[in-house]
């Protein structure tokens, strides 16, 4: 299944919704005040967020009078356009050069799908014959370990573990080492989920971050913050928390096989300028996509190309 | 703006009110948009929002507030009364079963805190003398069922389970064995599921008729956003739910998601998880919850904590010790030790009224336990002598203390700087309070 059939699937429901809503809009044409109210409440409740949308609508506007457009299909190219000026163009994919493994740190508040998401990139590189090692990061969490075991089973993956409660940067540490020593070409860590508000907590994973840094030059090679589709605008504060305490090369947006629309990472986009890399539909090792924006956009707004 | 919470933005709107002596239609407009705009922020589902922002400016424009002479007042009135309306007004207790076991399901997306909340949720109810038991049903996570089993081990709950067993058939020899070892709790830890997934919902419907639960819980992450609206009415339609349980509240988010959820279902919101420990559960209260959004702070909860912790008698007299200045690095310890019996402190902070404006000062001033108990080894280090007379602690006192409490130097000199300053406060805040004016302070409630 290709990129966009599964995102299609996913945003099905989505789609039907948010269409029922804007082709009702799109077949005006005039656009008065109450067309813009209502274009603002569809973003917003695709949790856009007010300040973006606020700004969308207001480019919008602008180009409407601007190109003089009398038409609703245009109007929804244009827009389209709008936000992939914010989103960008290209599928941003992962950097991994360099002599040795190529460390990938995955980050996030508790419940989004890290322990998931990193399963499934597991299997993605073992696909390209790559020797994968998981990190078990999270030595917090009850279970957190096991979780990840049955996922390097899965993916064919191997796991460094300590017990619950070790420190997570000495897990981490190890896991780099014996990948450097061993031959592996990727590392996977996996942290325990954390709310970015815990001062304590943000602390930890900046000494983890630091002890990567430390234990292999160049690495991480990618910080990956995962967030949750169904999460309103706290992914904002998320994303900024997050990217002071471990620098932020790219976010991945889970659980987009429901009904949420994830419309904060726009927000994220562009206050933050990072981008999305992977979106993950579904609990399956292979429900994990390349993010293509310009794909993204098409899937939200299908029912009218 | 990003850590400004609802309470803040809603301070910052009613402040301009407030100076206003009498109203125009265009001033309630004004402020409403700033409280429809700060409540699309929280997250709130923007039908939600509309209705609430109707009745409130349908309420707003009646005589009550523009014959009343303080109209800002009686505007925040209607808000706080409206919130309190929407969120429900008491702390909904469980629904218990006419011969026990009472049967209570926990449902809801993947990564909500399902299984945490069955563990914090079996955790309360042992320590209110029940016998609970923990069924894990959860077949499709891989190590939900060790992750339940490491949990209820914490809590002393025993934890019921079947392997990767069909989840009826789990609850159904579930319930059999409650019944024989006499467990009056049965709480049913569930899949993660997503409300579109037709056949898993089908699965909870058919648990649902198997165990004829007294409580269907649905839990919700405190973070979710505009989708809330959608999850908990795809939820209800296939099940009786009966309650919320809102989960990550000790997060800095603005939890709008509280309000719509409620909104919609109907249902109130039974509990609120505060914290990744097994006991950071608490009943929820809507009324305060209203209140919090407000800028009231959460006062009543703080209230009840200090009270539960703090004998007193010892409260009366460091209050008098406080007034007199007389207050020494011994009471200061005291002091810690007693707020550390009342939970974290980054907590208590976030239950002060008027923290939403100060959010950004208090960000440096987060404290971890660590800190608390580094500064307790060293006042535990000085003899009694120094305690009640910090000035006679000179260099080789230092060492000594640093060296007795496994401390640096720098960090005895810190402590003792900070108690220095804090008696500095003190001074200054007696001297405020006998020339006491009707000045208003941060921390003054909006309705006073």
């Amino acid at each position: 299944m290709g990129f966009l059939s599964k995102i299609k699937a996913g945003l099905q429901k989505t789609r039907s919704s948010l269409m029922a809503r804007l082709e009702g809009l799109f077949v005006r044409n005039t656009f008065d005040e109450a067309f813009y109210e209502e274009l603002e409440e569809i973003l917003i409740g695709a949790d856009v967020g007010v300040e973006t949308t606020l700004l969308l609508v207001e480019k919008l506007r602008a180009k409407i009078q601007e190109e003089k457009i009398r038409d609703g299909d245009r109007v929804i190219e244009v827009l389209k356009e709008l936000i992939l000026d914010i989103l960008g163009r290209e599928t941003t994919p992962l950097q991994l050069d360099g002599t040795g493994p190529a460390v990938i740190l995955v980050l996030g508040v508790n419940g989004v799908g890290k322990t998931t998401t990193i399963g499934k990139l597991a299997k993605l590189f073992r696909a390209e014959n790559k020797k994968v090692l998981l990190a078990a990061g999270d030595t917090f969490r009850a279970a957190a370990g096991e979780q990840l075991q049955i996922w390097a089973e899965r993916s064919g993956s191997e796991l460094v573990k300590h017990q619950q409660g070790a420190d997570p940067a000495a897990v981490i540490f190890d896991a780099i080492t014996a990948a450097v020593s061993r031959g592996y070409n990727v590392v996977l860590c996996d942290t325990a989920g954390r709310l970015h508000n815990k001062a304590n907590l943000m602390a930890e994973l900046k000494k983890v971050h630091k002890v990567v840094e430390k234990a292999l030059p160049g690495a991480p090679h990618e910080v990956l913050l995962v967030l949750d589709a169904t999460t309103g605008q706290n992914a904002l504060a998320q994303a900024q928390v997050f990217h002071e305490a471990a620098p932020l090369t790219g976010l991945v947006l889970t659980k987009l096989d429901g009904t949420a629309k994830g419309g904060i990472v726009i927000a994220i986009a562009q206050k933050l300028q990072i981008p999305v890399k992977y979106v993950g539909v579904g609990e399956g090792i292979d429900d994990l996509l390349p993010f293509n924006p310009a794909e993204y956009v098409e899937g939200l707004f299908a029912a009218h190309t | 703006m990003l850590f400004e919470n609802l309470s803040a933005k809603l301070q910052d709107t009613f402040k301009r009110l407030r100076g206003k002596g009498k109203l125009s239609e265009k001033d309630v407009d004004a402020a409403l948009r700033e409280v429809r705009l700060a409540l699309l922020e929280a997250d709130v589902n923007y039908k939600v929002v509309k209705d609430f922002i109707a009745a409130v400016k349908e309420r707003s424009l009646g005589s009550d507030v523009m014959a009343s002479l303080t109209p800002g007042q009686t505007v925040i009135k209607i808000v706080h009364e409206e919130l309190t309306r929407l969120m429900g007004e008491q702390a909904a207790k469980l629904t218990k079963a006419k011969s026990p076991p009472t049967i209570v399901m926990l449902v809801g997306l993947q990564g909500s805190g399902k299984t945490t909340s069955a563990a914090k949720l079996a955790s309360l109810l042992k320590k209110g003398g029940g016998n609970p038991l923990l069924v894990a049903a959860d077949i499709y996570r891989p190590a939900a069922i060790k992750q339940l089993q490491v949990l209820g081990e914490q809590v002393a709950v025993p934890v019921f389970q079947l392997g990767g067993q069909d989840p009826v058939q789990i609850a159904r020899a579930a319930l059999e064995y409650a019944r024989k070892h006499s467990h009056d709790y049965l709480l049913v830890d569930t899949a993660g599921r997503l409300h579109v997934d037709a056949e898993l919902m089908e699965e909870l419907a058919r648990m649902q008729a198997a165990l004829q639960p007294q409580e269907i819980l649905l839990v919700v992450d405190a973070m979710t956003g505009q989708d809330a609206v959608t999850v908990a009415k795809a939820f209800q339609e296939k099940l009786m739910l009966s309650g919320i349980i809102l989960t990550k509240l000790d997060g800095d988010t603005r939890g709008g998601a509280a309000l719509s959820v409620r909104a919609v279902t109907g249902c109130p919101v039974k509990f609120a998880g505060l914290g990744e420990k097994t006991d950071a559960f608490e009943p929820f209260y809507p009324d305060r919850m209203a209140s919090r959004i407000l800028g009231m702070g959460d006062v009543l909860t703080l209230i009840e904590k200090a009270q539960a912790a703090i004998d007193e008698d010892k409260a009366r007299e460091m209050e008098r010790k406080l007034r007199r200045q007389q207050f020494t690095l011994e009471d200061f310890l005291e002091q810690m030790q007693q707020l550390r019996k009342m939970g974290p402190l980054s907590q208590l902070v976030e239950m002060l009224p008027g923290v939403g404006g100060l959010g950004k000062k208090l960000k440096g001033l987060q404290v971890d336990e660590k800190e608390f108990k580094r500064a307790e080894a060293i006042i535990l280090s000085m003899t009694k002598k120094e305690r009640l007379n910090p000035s006679i602690i000179n260099s080789s006192r230092r060492k000594r203390i640093a060296a007795g409490s496994g401390t640096r130097i720098q960090d005895v000199n810190n402590l003792l700087k900070q108690f220095e300053m804090m008696q500095k406060m003190l001074k200054q805040f007696s001297k405020l309070e006998k020339g006491k004016s009707r000045s208003r302070g941060h921390g003054r409630f909006p309705f006073m």
